[in-house]
């Protein structure tokens, strides 16, 4: 308690450090026990030991007592096997899926409030929202609500496009992602 | 039958296996208090603090391998079990906490004494329920007995609503427990283990790093084959000792910042380190660039996750040590290493643990070896600084679950309450506490249950009036800036013993200390405590500054 030398801290992060470079973004697909507590948990985990989430998505599955988190994170290798490595030690995780490492899909949506403060405007945002494939899920005088599924780079390119307009509100579900199916 | 929750709990409890559970009551763990009383089958032992309860559950397991059982109520009850959940979880110690919750209706309202004990011992358990239905009682149970005990052992935290104590509800103790989430891997990998037979045939300058894994997993009898079979010198850590006897030739005693120059020269040179339930903790390895450079690492470990946290290693293994090992037996051989044998058995010789008799004072390592030539087969239990440190050098601990000490959190206070649950789970061994002053007063208030129950602990303080092992660190690093560690307005301990209804003593001079110990161990109806005033300003050697490699270890300042 009293005792409590600072030890060979700097040597490790010196090490880690020096892996910064060589940082990977993985996602990970986490079935848990659908039960109280358990993001507490996994959050806790990653605020606890230094790591990143840099996107998270919680839902029930089909099975209603399996939830499914995807968590996007990044680290190097040796982080990403200690997140893989300390997820799989809590006691509600069933099953940990580092996705990166195969084929995979993932999607995210996103809903953009867009100020439409004329017609031409409101009829230029109409047709950046179609080379999207966005849809317009509300319109008012003043506004409008676009719906927009894709992967990162996509949304990004929209969001980044969007912005110029003068986005007035942005909500994100964070990624889901799932593996590709086997060939045969 | 129906029965309350509480008394669900009590013989779920007892279904388990409990011996003894050990507590302070309180408003929302009342329900659970009366169902003990009266009980024959469950021993409480009642403490005087919730931090005393949980370390002699601590105790209790690490002496028996059984799961050690705390009570507590809600609030304050609870937050003070948390620094002995803490010191459990980092030294992987089955234990079962449970406490007592405010009613369900008040969860969330900041109720009188209402604290979300599962949010605060999250990261320090390995895991816990919140019991808000009588009928979730035995599961639940069953499932946290399971989990503290299986896989890499740890504490579970059981904290149970008042309403749910009070309620009625079928008891069925289920059978079996299959959580599909939970899986522990007992069997090492075949080819991985094949690997490391493998590279120990190879090796020139091969060594054994045996840790505390191999005690929780009841494998030291399998490491003495290892080591006895193929010849190759061994390093047991501070977690470990007593795995292996370190009175035998290959025994290295110790490593790390206070550890035997000749464990600390070894990993430096080494070819090949073979880990055994050993977690590569900083204190073991010093600066990592310099750690075992030449070597190449083979990682035994229940816990994949402690696998190349700190060390890259070339040949992991996950699995329990005592399986895994038995495997590992029958694919080795005598090592051809006589060089390296040599040179072990050198430095050996030429660095064992000394010190100088530099006053007329009593020198803290004289008492520690006089404690060991006069209970040499006693449990011993350390709590955490200096004197730490010296016995661990200085006692020769030959069997496993011989040595107790806080090794991962470093708990002041740990050793007495813990003692207490030592000689409960072992009333036929002689349980020696060897304390400090400043660890000691933390805790001091558990010489009464020691007292009332009689217990013929061997309480040995070295008194050094300091935070010794801080103001060790001040003297080298700090200039000599004393901050906060002179603990010279200590009270009388002996007197203060006496006081408490022990028998209390003080020794002052060198030639009154074994008079002192044999007095000691005369003594049998009660705790008998020896104040040993030592020199003030002894310092622990070896030592590995912080931040240096093991090859920089300081011997002394002379």
């Amino acid at each position: 308690m009293a005792f409590r030398g600072s030890g060979q801290r700097t040597s490790r992060s010196d090490i880690i450090a020096k892996k910064m470079n060589s940082e990977e973004r993985h996602i990970f697909s986490v079935l848990v026990e659908n039960r109280f507590g358990v993001l507490a948990r996994v959050a806790g985990l990653f605020s606890g030991r230094g790591f990143n989430i840099d996107s998270l998505n919680v839902a029930e599955t089909h099975d209603r007592s399996i939830s499914q988190i995807t968590l996007v994170t990044h680290g190097d290798t040796q982080i990403i096997e200690q997140i893989y490595h300390h997820l799989n030690r809590l006691i509600d995780v069933i099953e940990v899926t580092d996705l990166s490492t195969d084929t995979h899909v993932e999607r995210e949506l996103v809903l953009i409030k867009i100020a439409t403060d004329n017609p031409q405007k409101r009829t230029e945002i109409l047709q950046v929202a179609e080379v999207f494939r966005g849809r317009v899920i509300d319109m008012k005088p003043a506004s409008l609500v676009l719906e927009i599924t894709g992967d990162e780079g996509k949304l990004k390119a929209a969001i980044d496009i969007f912005n110029t307009y003068g986005i007035l509100e942005l909500a994100r579900t964070g990624k889901i992602a799932m593996l590709r199916g086997s060939e045969s | 039958m129906e029965l309350s929750g509480a008394q669900i709990l009590v013989d779920s409890l007892k279904r388990e296996g409990v011996e003894y559970i050990f507590g302070v009551n309180g408003g929302a763990a009342m329900p659970i208090f009366d169902a003990l009383y009266g009980e024959t089958e469950i021993k409480l032992i009642p403490m005087r603090h919730e931090q005393g309860a949980s370390h002699a559950a601590d105790g209790y397991a690490r002496v028996t391998g059984d799961v050690g059982v705390a009570l507590a109520t809600s609030g304050p009850g609870a937050t003070n079990l948390v620094t002995g959940i803490a010191t459990a979880y980092m030294d992987s110690i089955p234990m079962v906490a449970i406490t007592g919750q405010v009613f369900t209706h008040y969860i969330g309202s900041d109720a009188f004494q209402e604290c979300d004990i599962i949010g605060v011992t999250r990261p320090v358990c390995k895991h816990s329920y919140l019991i808000k239905n009588s009928d979730e009682v035995a599961d639940v149970v069953a499932e946290a007995f399971h989990i503290a005990k299986t896989g890499k052992p740890g504490p579970v935290v059981i904290d149970i609503a008042k309403d749910a104590q009070m309620h009625e509800a079928l008891f069925q103790y289920p059978e079996t427990v299959d959580i599909r989430s939970y899986k522990p891997q007992v069997h090492g990998d075949p080819a991985q283990i094949a690997k490391a037979a493998a590279l120990i045939k190879e090796a020139k300058r091969p060594m054994l790093y045996a840790g505390g894994g191999v005690v929780l997993a009841n494998a030291s009898e399998e490491l003495r084959q290892l080591t006895l079979k193929t010849q190759i010198p061994i390093t047991v850590t501070l977690m470990g000792l007593g795995a292996f006897p370190e009175t035998h030739p290959l025994a290295m005693e110790m490593p790390g910042m206070h550890g035997s120059c000749c464990a600390n020269y070894a990993f430096t040179d080494a070819d090949l380190v073979i880990a055994i339930g050993a977690r590569f903790d900083d204190r073991v390895t010093g600066d990592l660039s310099k750690f075992a450079p030449n070597a190449k690492k083979v990682h035994i470990d229940i816990d994949a996750s402690c696998i190349g946290k700190n060390v890259p290693v070339d040949v992991p293994i996950v699995g329990d040590a005592k399986s895994v090992l038995t495997e590992l037996n029958k694919q080795v051989s005598t090592a051809d290493i006589d060089p390296w044998r040599n040179q072990i058995q050198e430095w050996k010789q030429k660095y064992p643990f000394e010190y100088e008799q530099k006053s007329d004072k009593v020198m803290p390592q004289y008492v520690i070896e006089q404690i060991y030539e006069h209970f040499s087969d006693a449990i011993v239990v350390a709590d955490v600084g200096q004197h730490q440190m010296w016995a661990a050098q200085y006692f020769k601990f030959t069997e496993p679950r011989q040595w107790l000490n806080s090794g991962g959190l470093g708990t002041m206070g740990f050793s007495l309450p813990a003692a207490i649950g030592a000689q409960l789970g072992c009333p036929d061994k002689t349980v020696v506490n060897i304390n400090g002053d400043g660890s000691y007063i933390m805790t001091i208030q558990e010489l009464v249950p020691a007292v009332t129950m009689k217990l013929p602990l061997k309480i040995f303080i070295i008194n050094n009036m300091y935070l010794g092992m801080v103001r060790q660190w001040q003297e080298l690093f700090h200039g000599k800036r004393y901050s906060a560690v002179d603990y010279h307005d200590n009270p009388d301990f002996a007197l203060l013993a006496q006081a408490f209804g022990a028998t209390g003593l003080r020794v002052e001079h060198t030639e009154d200390v074994v008079p002192a110990l044999q007095k000691a161990k005369g003594i049998t109806d009660g705790p008998v405590v020896i104040d040993f005033i030592v020199d003030e300003e002894e310092n622990v050697f070896p030592m590995v500054p912080a931040g240096a490699g093991l090859g920089d270890v300081i011997r002394g300042l002379s």
